[in-house]
């Protein structure tokens, strides 16, 4: 599988010169299998650029949202596909009791928020509520199961050729947990089961050892957090992601260099930044 | 054994932090998880009994009402709110396994995740001490 990063930013957008390296768009990575398939993880502002770099003879696409959050779905109708005839798009979002997720997803495209409604664009949408089953995308299988974040929001595990990608971009496995990460906690830790083993996780590092203290209940990792989650689950490979908006190029280095001296992961670490490529393999 | 469910793991956390006595239930009936007060009251600590089937925490508290009679495990409220899925609420006595004989009044409702997901029951108890 070749994992893309079209956006790695959380919580909100952050252009500017402190922010060229990591890039400044939210959350949205694509995933490619090895016959092509191609799946898109949610659909912050980096949806845009990759929208741009599909090909027009792809004629069905997967957007698999982690959740309704708008740095998660900011970038959804700036989607080029959307506006061509004859493309099935698949959108697959957190279930709700109350309301369909189309019709979640319709709070925003719609006016006063939005000037163009669902119903005005081209493309064949169909939606999809989870979490109830595996699915089985092309050459791609998908689990899916909810974690700690506020509001229903779904983790994926997306699995091809016996390699895993466990994409967890919003998460806080140690909220009200005071052993976290004791291995012995391992049945009681958010996440877990989709992480296990992983090939390449991309997790929620947004926060410093010293933020998260002011920040807890957010619903996000301090970076020690994310390792410590990548220890448990004994992963090969950590892609930390959702950098704060707040934390420049220059500090995200600083941040991640320290994280691996002080911590020596016995597995690798390559922070997510935009037009980063990863092949997962197993 | 596989991760718990979010919703079961956030109500762990909750009850961790509470003062209140609460029992955990899966949807099978058995006992995941009871907190620090519950144990003062069941004579009894998680750590050391663990993950406990139904058949075993429906009797080994011999649960009996007012008067003195043994209460069938279906009509325990927990058992209740696992079977037929909607809250129930009883007085009645236990014995602790440390073999103090208490009043509890206590409360179990259904837990129902999102997308209508039956994850088990929860259980609210209260000690009676003066009557």
């Amino acid at each position: 599988m070749k994992v893309t990063f079209w956006g790695t930013r959380g919580s909100l957008a952050s252009p500017g010169p402190d922010t060229v390296r990591y890039g400044g768009n939210t959350s949205c990575v694509s995933v490619v299998g090895s016959e092509g398939t191609v799946l898109i993880l949610d659909a912050g502002t980096g949806i845009r650029r990759l929208g741009l770099s599909i090909p027009s003879d792809v004629k069905q696409i997967h957007i698999l949202l982690t959740h309704l959050h708008m740095d998660h779905i900011q970038g959804f109708p700036f989607f080029a596909p959307l506006r061509r005839p004859g493309v099935e798009i698949h959108v697959w979002g957190p279930a709700s009791t109350t309301l369909h997720l189309s019709a979640r997803l319709q709070k925003y495209l719609s006016p006063p928020l939005f000037p163009v409604s669902v119903r005005e664009l081209t493309a064949n949408l169909r939606f999809h509520e989870l979490p109830a089953q595996t699915l089985e995308i092309g050459e791609i299988t998908v689990h899916a199961q909810m974690v700690v974040h506020p509001n229903p929001t779904i983790g994926y595990r997306i699995q091809c050729d016996n390699a895993a990608v466990a994409y967890l971009p919003d998460h806080e496995p140690a909220l009200g947990s005071p052993t976290f990460p004791l291995s012995r906690d391992k049945s009681w830790t958010s996440g877990f089961d989709l992480a296990e083993g992983a090939d390449l996780l991309i997790h929620d590092a947004q926060f410093t050892d010293q933020e998260y203290q002011t920040r807890m209940g957010f619903g996000h990792s301090s970076i020690r957090q994310a390792f410590q989650f990548a220890k448990l689950t004994g992963v090969k490979h950590l892609a930390p992601f959702h950098h704060d908006p707040a934390h420049s190029d220059d500090q995200l280095d600083r941040m991640f260099e320290e994280a691996i001296a002080e911590m020596q992961p016995s597995f690798s670490v390559t922070p997510s930044r935009e037009r980063l490529s990863l092949d997962a393999v197993c | 054994m596989s991760q718990q469910e979010i919703e079961v793991i956030l109500s762990r956390h909750l009850a961790e932090y509470l003062a209140m006595p609460i029992f955990i239930v899966n949807p099978e009936g058995d006992l995941l998880f009871y907190n620090e007060p519950a144990e003062a009251i069941l004579g009894t600590r998680y750590n050391e009994t663990g993950i406990m089937p139904a058949s075993e925490w429906s009797t080994v508290f011999h649960p009996k009402d007012l008067g003195g009679n043994p209460i069938p495990p279906k009509d325990l409220p927990l058992m209740i709110a696992l079977t037929k899925r909607y809250p129930a609420h009883k007085n009645f006595l236990i014995r602790g396994l440390d073999g103090t004989m208490r009043e509890i009044e206590l409360t179990a409702f259904p837990l129902i995740g999102q997308a209508d997901r039956f994850l088990g029951a929860i259980a609210i108890f209260w000690e009676i001490t003066s009557k």
